[in-house]
């Protein structure tokens, strides 16, 4: 499995190179066989790179020990399904896994493309090829997953298995953890789509609305994976890591963000130019931003550069990486240089107060936010390299800019839709807003006079309250007019109104997830956390709650000890059920793990961590009331559900 | 574009900006913290500054007391005593003999008062590169 394994990566080598090569010259040339040539190459690396991901699962799978990843990654007694997930715990795996999902979009894309886009198709497998050829070329050069385990003896190397792996990190021995690092990389990888679709388009002097239609659903589904992943990454943190929290601005997190951030911006502008014909130099240059921000994200996370709890540990893989990325930069970005007679803008910016300007000013701050964000985390590097000494900005940095900026965002979700091409006038923009207007002023006052005195959160459940009028509002007028036509019923003409016209109103399905998102996030400004130790029979009260321990106990299974309090938990006398939080120390891998009791509901969660055995032989409990938590769950599959909507095909009329 | 409309786009673009720059000033301001290794934080530098202090968690230097967890910062031959009292519950990956980052400033008493605990197993979940960490791993009784 080993050797075959090793064979798959390195036959990928010259297979992607050549099929990059034949690809483009068939495409320049305009001769179908180089072009067949080049789409045969990308089928064949997409099953070499799927023979080197599955020997390598099955290495997991057969406790084959001798390759040093699986032996680093796994152990006996990992429960099976682990031993799947174990591919993607590590960086060689990691990157592994990236090209095959390439693989797997290349052949998507190939597929849907076999008689249209005939003309990009070249350039577009071209460029799928090529990012393959980076992704094997750092598998093998510095990261080499199917790597045998040998020691030196007497000058020779000879080759051992060890009886048992190392053992997986228990931080990633959750449920969470197994989805969430596939979705995100699915939208890391996807945006190499609209990415390569952008190139193509360029290079062929086709850059008018067309690319944007072909890549429009893969931009869409990128994005939403995207979404998807940032929410589970949010979901593990916060029910896995044990701090009480779902965000910590970590470098991780950032590149992420980074992506989604531009991504984001292009999902908006690209309305501007289908529409007026504008902005097509910025949407070009904005995907370019998105897949080089994937690519960097995943730079600085593997290369060690930046210190972060979750990155990898330093690896020469740095190097590949910068040199990738400074290629693509290159490469993207002199592509427009040289079709910037292509480019020009068929009309210009209406007034201040049209649907454009707030399309302007959404694009502008989402960048500043990416900007900002980066800027932050990679601070400690460019103040090295400018002042000689490294100064890390922490988390008051991102949120004193982000959250203005979101509730910036987020008034400008709930205003845009009301706002007309071109230029609205004071009597239609009084005629939209008003009763939204007065609505937000009344639930302000209504928050304050209850006592909701935090600035921020009060702007943002204000604001909220704003958007979902606005959306409200929009559904009513829309369903109102069916109802007129057609005769529907109030459900029917909304369900209808959504596959009529569903990327308009998936999107704002989106806008209210993200409003509930908001919600749960503002509820953060009021968390609370009481930390005690407490012995059997001992008490700790929070908010409220009183939390009393009845037992302590100590034990241990096959795979890890563990020390636990069986808690019962109580709101003003009233009993609330019994918890067990637990903290566990992992023999194979020698690391503890806290594994924390979480009792949800719509306006708070109750997180209660055994945070270790106290120096009196009692149980250090932690306890945290985070409020609204839970709507960050929900508005995250809101999202996640309107997004699909605006995947739908639109829906003919058939009267 | 008509100049007067283009003049209020960038009239507001600057407001934008300008707004976000002065938000990341303050920002910045309240949260830096300058990394420093234990020899030089002995050395009495940068007293008096938010710190980011790196090292080794001395093996047995964890203690639990009454004001908050005490341990030893040690990077070669240099200790710092450390005294966490933050917010946030100690990393699992915290223990004897890990690397460790700790974010604070520096007390009267030499000790780094830290508000903040970053940690993480060396090299445990990385195999290290070609057949010497093998060598040096003594860990693997199959050998």
């Amino acid at each position: 499995m080993n050797e075959l394994g090793s064979i798959a990566l390195i036959t990928l080598y010259p297979v992607t190179l050549f099929g990059a090569a034949v690809s483009f010259f068939g495409g320049k040339t305009r001769r179908e066989g180089f072009v067949r040539a080049g789409e045969r190459s990308l089928v064949l690396s997409f099953l070499l790179v799927s023979l080197a991901t599955f020997s390598l699962v099955a290495l997991f799978l057969r406790d084959g020990f001798q390759n040093s990843y699986v032996a680093n990654h796994s152990n006996i007694d990992l429960p099976l399904f682990y031993k799947v997930t174990s591919l993607w715990s590590g960086q060689e795996g990691s990157l592994l896994f990236w090209n095959w999902l390439l693989g797997v979009y290349g052949i998507v894309v190939l597929l849907s493309n076999r008689t249209k886009n005939r003309d990009l198709m070249p350039y577009v497998t071209s460029i799928m090829l090529i990012s393959m050829f980076f992704f094997a070329n750092m598998n093998l050069l510095a990261a080499n997953p199917f790597r045998s385990l040998a020691f030196a003896s007497t000058g020779s190397m000879v080759p051992f298995t060890p009886a048992d792996g190392r053992g997986l990190n228990p931080l990633l021995q959750h449920p969470a953890m197994v989805i969430h690092p596939p979705i995100l990389y699915l939208g890391y990888v996807g945006f190499v789509v609209p990415f390569a679709f952008a190139m193509a388009a360029l290079w062929t002097r086709s850059a008018g609305t067309r690319w944007l239609a072909v890549t429009r659903r893969w931009s869409l589904l990128a994005w939403l994976f995207l979404s998807a992943g940032i929410v589970l990454g949010a979901r593990w943190a916060y029910v896995e890591l044990g701090w009480g929290g779902y965000w910590a601005w970590d470098p991780v997190e950032n590149a992420s963000l980074m992506p989604w951030l531009t991504g984001t911006a292009f999902l908006h502008s690209v309305m501007i130019q289908e529409k007026r014909g504008m902005l097509k130099v910025w949407n070009v240059a904005l995907i370019m931003t998105t897949y080089l921000l994937c690519v960097f994200g995943t730079f600085l996370t593997r290369s060690g550069i930046v210190s972060s709890v979750h990155a990898f540990a330093q690896s020469p893989v740095g190097a590949y990486f910068a040199g990738f990325l400074a290629l693509g930069v290159f490469f993207s970005f002199g592509i427009v240089w040289l079709r910037r007679d292509h480019l020009k803008s068929e009309s210009s910016l209406g007034s201040v107060l049209s649907r454009e300007s707030s399309f302007f000013f959404n694009n502008l701050v989402f960048l500043v936010a990416c900007f900002a964000v980066l800027w932050g985390t990679m601070f400690p590097m460019l103040s090295e390299a400018v002042r000689g000494e490294q100064i890390s900005v922490g988390p008051p940095f991102f949120n004193k800019i982000n959250i203005p900026i979101g509730l910036f965002l987020l008034f400008l979700s709930g205003l845009a839709p009301l706002l007309a091409w071109r230029r609205t006038s004071w009597e239609s923009l009084r005629r939209s807003f008003t009763l939204p207007i007065v609505l937000t002023i009344l639930a302000g006052v209504a928050l304050f006079l209850l006592a909701v005195r935090h600035m921020y959160a009060l702007i943002c459940f204000s604001l909220s309250v704003f958007v979902v009028t606005t959306i409200a509002m929009e559904f009513y007028r829309g369903g109102r007019v069916r109802r007129g036509q057609f005769g529907e019923p109030w459900p029917r003409a909304i369900a209808n109104l959504a596959l009529r016209n569903p990327r308009r109103y998936g999107g704002y399905i989106v806008h209210f997830g993200v409003v509930l998102l908001f919600v749960g996030v503002a509820g953060s400004s009021y968390n609370r956390n009481v930390v005690e130790e407490l012995g059997v029979g001992e008490e700790l009260a929070i908010g409220g709650y009183s939390l009393r321990v009845e037992e302590l106990e100590e034990g241990e299974t096959p795979n890890y000890d563990f020390a636990r309090a069986s808690v019962t938990l109580s709101r003003e006398g009233e009993p609330l059920g019994l918890y067990h939080p637990e903290r566990r120390f992992y023999r194979a891998s020698e690391q503890p793990s806290s594994e924390v009791e979480i009792r949800s509901s719509w306006k708070e969660d109750l997180y209660m961590v055994y945070a270790s055995t106290g120096p009196n032989g009692g149980a250090v409990i932690q306890v945290f009331r985070n409020p609204l938590v839970q709507w960050v769950w929900i508005g995250g599959l809101v999202l996640v559900a309107g997004g699909i909507i605006c995947l739908l095909p639109t829906k003919k009329e058939t009267s | 574009m008509k100049g007067p409309t283009k003049g209020r786009f960038l009239i507001a673009a600057v407001v934008v900006v300008g707004t976000v720059v002065w938000l990341a000033f303050t920002g910045f301001e309240e949260s830096k913290a300058y990394y420093r290794t234990v020899e030089e934080v002995q050395a009495g530098e940068a007293a008096g500054r938010r710190l980011k202090v790196g090292g080794d968690v001395e093996e047995g230097s964890i203690e639990w007391k009454d004001d908050g967890l005490h341990f030893r910062l040690t990077q070669e031959e240099h200790v710092l005593p450390v005294r966490y009292r933050g917010a946030d519950p100690v990393p699992d990956t915290f223990k004897d003999g890990s690397q460790a980052v700790v974010e604070g400033k520096i007390g009267a008493d030499g000790v780094l008062e830290a508000v903040k605990i970053q940690a993480k197993c060396a090299s445990k979940y990385e195999a290290e590169y070609g057949a010497e960490a093998a060598e040096t791993e003594p860990r693997y009784p199959g050998s």
